[in-house]
């Protein structure tokens, strides 16, 4: 599946990162402690995530994820927009908690 | 091959940036993914420590035929009781770093996982020293 896709089927909004909409999605992982992301996450992965600051970014860029979920309709600031536009990472906003879109996705992923 | 980064104390916006650019360089190089992906996770981590606890700190990366040695040295308060920083959980991080999302004592031990070999030194009140050496395969 990828990114597009997901964005589609949920009516994610795509705050940034556009140019990252065609990649395969291999998974997902929650959490909202960044070592843990770090030390876990994997390649392909979406990173659904409660943490706004570009930090984010850095790390999803560095563990080669797809593309970053922000929960509960939380909005980006100028900064880390700017830095998922650099990484060609799309950035995107649900309009749902943690734990309805991680279900959401869960289920697409794994029909 | 050799490569120096600087580190700003509390300087969040930059954290990331060695990181990024020896992964690029080790990509270059032809590196295994699994190797650089082990390394990237040890220097972020350590990295983001010398921006979380210390004052300010450099990088320095060797890259040699069959090794990568990184060293981040710190200036800053040292690291009082190694093995107790080293255990899962443990953080001393101020409540605007967790605010963020760092500080759940997972830096350390992501680090000790994903290198081949470590090493740490440290003095109270001069700064820390960490040692960090992954083989390629
Ligand atoms: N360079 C350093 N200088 C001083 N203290 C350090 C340094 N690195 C680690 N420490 C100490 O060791 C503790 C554990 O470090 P570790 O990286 O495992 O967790 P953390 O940085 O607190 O949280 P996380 O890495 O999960 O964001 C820190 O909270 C801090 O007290
Ligand atoms: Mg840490």
């Amino acid at each position: 599946m990828k990114v597009s896709e997901l964005v589609e089927k949920l009516g994610l909004t795509v705050y940034s990162g556009r140019k990252g909409l065609d990649r395969e999605i291999t998974g997902g992982y929650v959490s909202d402690l960044l070592s843990d992301v770090m030390g876990n996450a994997r390649e392909g992965e979406v990173w659904i995530t409660l943490q706004v600051h570009q930090n984010v970014m850095a790390i999803a860029s560095l563990k080669d994820l797809v593309a970053v979920v922000l929960v509960n309709n939380l909005e980006p600031p100028e900064s880390t927009v700017r830095h998922s536009n650099e990484e060609n990472i799309p950035l995107l906003g649900a309009n749902f908690s943690t734990f309805e879109i991680a279900g959401k996705i869960y289920q697409i992923l794994n029909p | 091959m050799k490569l120096t980064y600087n580190i700003q104390g509390g300087d969040f916006t930059h954290a990331g940036h060695p990181s990024s650019e020896v992964k690029k360089v080790l990509k270059q190089l032809g590196i295994e993914g699994k190797t650089i992906k082990n390394i990237v996770i040890a220097l972020y981590e350590a990295e983001v420590n010398v921006v979380a606890h210390a004052w300010k700190g450099v990088v320095d990366v060797e890259i040699d035929e069959n090794k990568i040695t990184v060293l981040v040295n710190d200036e800053g308060p040292g690291i009082p009781d190694i093995d107790l920083a080293m255990q899962a959980g443990y953080s001393t991080a101020s409540d605007k770093v967790r605010e963020m999302g760092f500080g759940a004592g997972m830096g350390l031990p992501n680090i000790k996982k994903n290198t081949d070999e470590l090493l740490i030194e440290t003095e109270i009140g001069k700064g820390t020293k960490v040692k960090m050496v992954n083989y390629f395969s």
